[in-house]
């Protein structure tokens, strides 16, 4: 590998950032508009993410949804369906753990905790599972069923925190906060650095970027995923079975998605409650386009995306602006971190030689044709 | 060519950055002598929501005026904090940045806040809706408060009852369970006046849905209803159509006269004011929490406001009064009993 | 059960339902228009918030309602040129710059709010408007002549969606563009040409639906006012096959079941509340699935198109 091409490789990766850099400078407009101090603003920014132990670990807490969700869309994404429904799987999966450590809490902690973790998993599969069955078998398309799925499980969570999960302790109390009773402190994932919220979660995440990219480039599973994803048509004239393979990415985005919902419930809050989510499945979408739809490329983006959102919270608090101005942002940065990636697509094509996994698997096109055909 | 211009950008842009990071020591600190009374409040979704969020934001904008302004009263605010992390990250870094009170304007904040009240024994919090101050877990720096929001309820059910003449009336809720309060305090309020008029209740299933709460009170309006009340920052579009149909509206939480100048007739309002005023007096004096208040109208914490553009029946404005005194004076115990259906 | 029988009441929920599907409507055939081009545009949320606010505010400052749609018209095209230049130009993942639009239209509009208006105020919006003689019609005038103008309006562009795509020239270039791109290209259309447009229909017709909330239904606007309606909207397109029809049909569908849950609620029928308000969005996928044909999309969905590849 010559300088020059090692040069490019690393502009490549360095895109999105750059990217992100340059719509932070942008969006100066916007703060020009509210008579913020463009400087004062972003260095609060950068200090609010990065500055210090709060901050750094702020981004991590916040990069473990963002990445195990992120996972579950670069699966989806490889085998060529859309998942939107990230939201409602984070929110099934969470209120499955806390339904199950809570109701058998009496169990061993080293019982209790992968359990709690598999029910999380598995209510987000079926979740997500399901637009993948109906896509597959009746051709609805999964855009409107996870669109449709996330507005059911809010107000699944909305019934289930006031009802049958409420926590047993505030009803005695005549207190009527929306949130489940607390699960074992046994099961709690443990916090990595005291006095934050930097929890034991973050490993499990990447671990199973590890795990996700060896599924997708190292089985026979994966490479079909991907091939039905690449080419449906293709894929189906070589005897794979599209339907399968369209469902099983959708269920497995979707179980990631859940996983990311028990984690947070595990790790953050140690119970179920309103605001668990908020957007991470919106978020975690972002940050596998960081990433470049590619599973060990979502650790670095997941980080990175967390820490802008950290990092504009921190901003709306040091110059006292609108919350909406992080999110007005958070649009810009997308909108050229997703338009940067013209220039990688363009080279790409110039180089021989590439080693395939960076191209941008071909969204969600034609899938539905070889599934009808099917 | 087109590289080495793309790499002089990249330099440019993380020097740009590094600047950015470089210059920033300083502010943040706290200032010295003579310095304000600092209070922080975290809240889950607008400082302009025209509900439970803006209700504590003006509180807190009028007890800075009472003070004397900036110099005697410093607020910081993070709004739109409906995720829960977000919002502990927020209150741990206003603990960290020497705040004297720091306000977690919500009941999903709770653990939160008593996770960060342990950590910073020196800083005073509060959080609400609650009761619980956390004494029984030997946290001695949390206040907690509520309102009586069945009280305004009542209140607004008589006025309702007496101002329905199809003795219908509309009630559009956000999640059901959820500001029930409010809600049952309203139906025994009607009930107490016209035992036999009927009180339509409907959820949209969230609290920021304000197209189907536009709808709602549409469909109450066509099913006879001449009342209306609702609870949640989704109700500005049901009071929109109010006003187109010329229903009448009750209003709750914050002010909602100016969106429906001609149909809002009453309007409860939380006044945290007083409680705010309180937790500073008692933090000056060194007691950093331990007290849990409640918004009534004994203690001026809720306000019935007529709206003064319309004209009212003196009936209808002497019995709010004396529904008033009479809940004020424990004569009537605004709080639903639920009979056997 | 009974009460929920009489005609009144039934009037009640197709009068409603009518209503309800005024905002999907004009967003799902703008959609429509993109998505037969083969732009599949997420942000159409954002494009309404950003519609809903400007609309609202040329009205605030005192100007003219149908000045507010305009106003709404112009922004949206905007927000449409926006998209257009990211996902065409750029050649950007379609599904991922949807939600970088929504997320921005979200955020500005909701800063310009506070920094324009600053607290939620009322306005006086478009008003109910019977249309003569046909409403007179016993049931069916209430239900179909009784709404104010941007209801009307919405409904008369299903017809005029239908005919330009399926009737004029730029509809056939659109059908081409969307099912084979580089056979239209070859015949001279301009593929990014066809594409900015439909993107600029749908961008102006997102923000008037967002227009119809917030000086139609409501008269008010409020941070997030949508709260989603354009996902939904996105939804329908899926629903309705990419014909206008059942564009028409699945936004029918919605708001019916929506306005019978509310009516469920408001008659004190005993279904769980908790059920009801989950009710639009499962009869959508459950009708969905029995009725789902297996229609041709278009081929080129949600797949950028450069010259020479």
């Amino acid at each position: 590998m010559n300088t020059r091409l090692f040069l490019a490789k690393l502009i490549d990766i360095l895109l999105p950032v750059l990217a992100m850099v340059v719509a932070l400078v942008v969006g100066v407009l916007l703060l020009f508009l509210l008579g913020t101090d463009p400087f004062e603003a972003y260095s609060a920014l950068i200090r609010g993410a990065l500055g210090n132990v709060s901050g750094i670990t702020q981004t991590l807490t916040k990069a473990t949804p963002l990445l195990l969700v992120g996972l579950g869309i670069c699966i989806a994404f490889r085998g060529g369906v859309i998942n939107i429904g990230g939201e409602g799987q984070i929110v099934v999966g969470a209120l499955a753990a806390t339904a199950f450590g809570v109701g058998f809490g009496n169990m061993p902690a080293l019982i209790l905790l992968p359990l709690t973790l598999i029910s999380g998993a598995a209510a987000g599969l079926i979740w997500g599972g399901i637009p993948g069955l109906l896509k597959a078998r009746l051709g609805v398309n999964e855009i409107l069923t996870t669109v449709m799925m996330n507005q059911i499980a809010l107000r699944l969570m909305n019934f289930l925190l006031r009802g049958p999960l409420l926590d047993p302790e505030h009803v005695a109390a005549g207190t009527s906060i929306p949130q489940s009773a607390a699960l074992p402190e046994s099961i709690w994932l443990p916090r990595l650095v005291p006095r934050t919220l930097f929890h034991g979660g973050a490993i499990l995440a990447v671990l199973l970027a590890l795990a996700v990219y060896f599924l997708l480039w190292r089985t026979t599973i994966g490479y079909r995923i991907r091939a039905v994803g690449l080419n449906p048509h293709a894929s189906r004239y070589a005897g794979i079975p599209v339907a399968k393979y369209v469902t099983l990415s959708l269920a497995l985005s979707g179980m990631l998605c859940g996983l990311a919902g028990a984690v947070e419930v595990l790790g953050v809050h140690h119970r179920m409650l309103e605001g668990l989510s908020g957007g991470y499945g919106f978020s975690g979408i972002v940050a596998a386009l960081f990433g470049k739809l590619h599973p060990l490329g979502a650790i670095p983006a997941s980080a990175l995306f967390g820490a802008l959102l950290v990092g504009a919270d921190k901003m709306q608090r040091a110059v006292q602006v609108p919350s909406a101005l992080a999110i007005a942002l958070q649009g810009l940065v997308v909108l050229f971190v997703v338009s940067s990636d013209l220039y990688v697509r363009r080279r790409t094509r110039r180089r021989v030689g590439d080693d395939g996994s960076a191209g941008p698997p071909a969204t969600e096109g034609g899938t539905r044709d070889a599934v009808a055909e099917a | 060519m087109l590289r080495r211009i793309r790499i002089l950008t990249l330099i440019f842009l993380l020097l740009l950055a590094g600047c950015g990071r470089s210059d920033d020591n300083g502010d943040g600190e706290v200032n010295g002598e003579g310095k304000p009374f600092r209070i922080a409040i975290i809240m889950p979704s607008s400082t302009t929501d025209i509900a439970w969020s803006q209700s504590m934001f003006d509180s807190l904008i009028a007890v800075q005026a009472e003070m004397g302004g900036e110099d005697a009263l410093k607020i910081a605010y993070s709004e739109g904090m409906f995720r829960v992390t977000d919002a502990s990250a927020a209150i741990r870094d206003y603990a960290s940045e020497g705040f004297d009170l720091v306000i977690a304007h919500g009941a999903q904040y709770g653990n939160s806040v008593f996770e960060v009240a342990t950590d910073f024994t020196e800083t005073s919090f509060a959080w609400g809706t609650s009761s619980d101050t956390g004494a029984d877990k030997g946290i001695e720096n949390v206040f907690a408060y509520g309102a009586v929001a069945n009280e305004g309820g009542y209140v607004n059910g008589v006025v309702a009852a007496m101002l329905s003449q199809n003795d219908v009336i509309g009630v559009i809720g956000p999640v059901a369970g959820d500001a029930k309060l409010y809600i049952d305090g309203f139906v025994k309020g009607v009930n107490d006046v016209k035992p036999h008029a009927q009180v339509n209740i409907s959820y949209t299933g969230s609290f920021s849905d304000t197209t189907l709460a536009a709808e709602a009170a549409h469909v109450h309006i066509q099913a006879g209803a001449d009342v209306l009340t609702g609870s949640a920052q989704q109700v500005v579009g049901a009071i929109g159509v109010a006003s187109e149909n010329d229903v009448a509206w009750l209003g709750t939480q914050s002010d909602q006269i100016s969106l429906g100048p001609d149909v809002v007739v009453t309007n409860q309002i939380y006044n945290w004011a007083n409680v705010v005023t309180d937790m500073i007096s008692k933090i000056e004096k060194g007691e950093l929490g331990g007290t849990a208040y409640s918004l009534t109208f004994a203690n001026d914490g809720l306000r019935l406001e007529f709206n003064e553009n319309i004209e009212i029946a003196d009936e209808v404005k002497a019995a709010a009064r004396t529904a008033i005194e009479d809940i004020k004076s424990g004569d009537v115990d605004p709080v639903l009993i639920e009979e056997d259906k | 059960m009974d009460e929920l029988f009489t005609i009144s009441t039934l009037i009640g929920i197709l009068h409603s339902c009518v209503r309800l599907a005024t905002p999907y409507l004009f967003a799902s055939l703008g959609e429509t228009f993109g998505q037969r081009s083969g732009v599949l545009n997420l942000g159409v949320d954002g494009i309404m918030l950003m519609g809903a606010f400007f609309a609202f505010y040329a009205v605030f400052e005192g100007h003219n309602l149908w000045v507010g749609v305009l106003v709404a018209i112009v922004v949206g095209i905007m927000m449409g040129l926006l998209k257009a230049f990211v996902s065409v130009t750029m050649q950007s993942l379609q599904g991922i710059s949807g939600i970088g639009l929504y997320l921005f239209g979200l955020g500005l509009s909701s800063l310009l709010f506070k920094t324009l208006i600053g607290s939620v105020e009322g306005v006086s919006g478009f008003r109910q408007l019977a249309i003569p003689l046909l409403s007179d019609i016993p049931g069916l005038g209430h239900i179909l002549f009784n709404h104010n103008a941007l209801v009307y309006l919405a409904y008369l562009m299903v017809p005029v969606s239908w005919f330009v795509i399926n009737r004029t020239t730029l509809g056939l270039k659109i059908r081409a563009v969307g099912h084979n791109p580089e056979a239209a290209d070859t015949l001279g259309v301009s593929v990014n040409g066809v594409r900015y447009t439909t993107l600029m229909i749908g961008g102006a017709l997102a923000a008037v639906a967002g227009a119809s909330l917030s000086i139609g239904l409501q008269n008010v606007f409020q941070e997030n006012m949508t709260n989603g309606l354009g996902f939904i909207a996105v939804a329908l397109v899926y629903f309705g096959s990419w014909r206008t029809v059942g564009v028409l049909g699945g936004s029918l569908l919605f708001s019916l079941v929506n306005a019978l849950q509310l009516w469920v609620q408001a008659l004190d029928i005993p279904v769980p509340s908790e059920v009801a308000v989950m009710m639009p969005y499962i009869m959508t996928i459950v009708v969905l699935a029995f009725t789902a044909r297996q229609i041709q999309k278009p081929a080129a969905l949600a797949r950028s198109y450069e010259r020479g590849e």
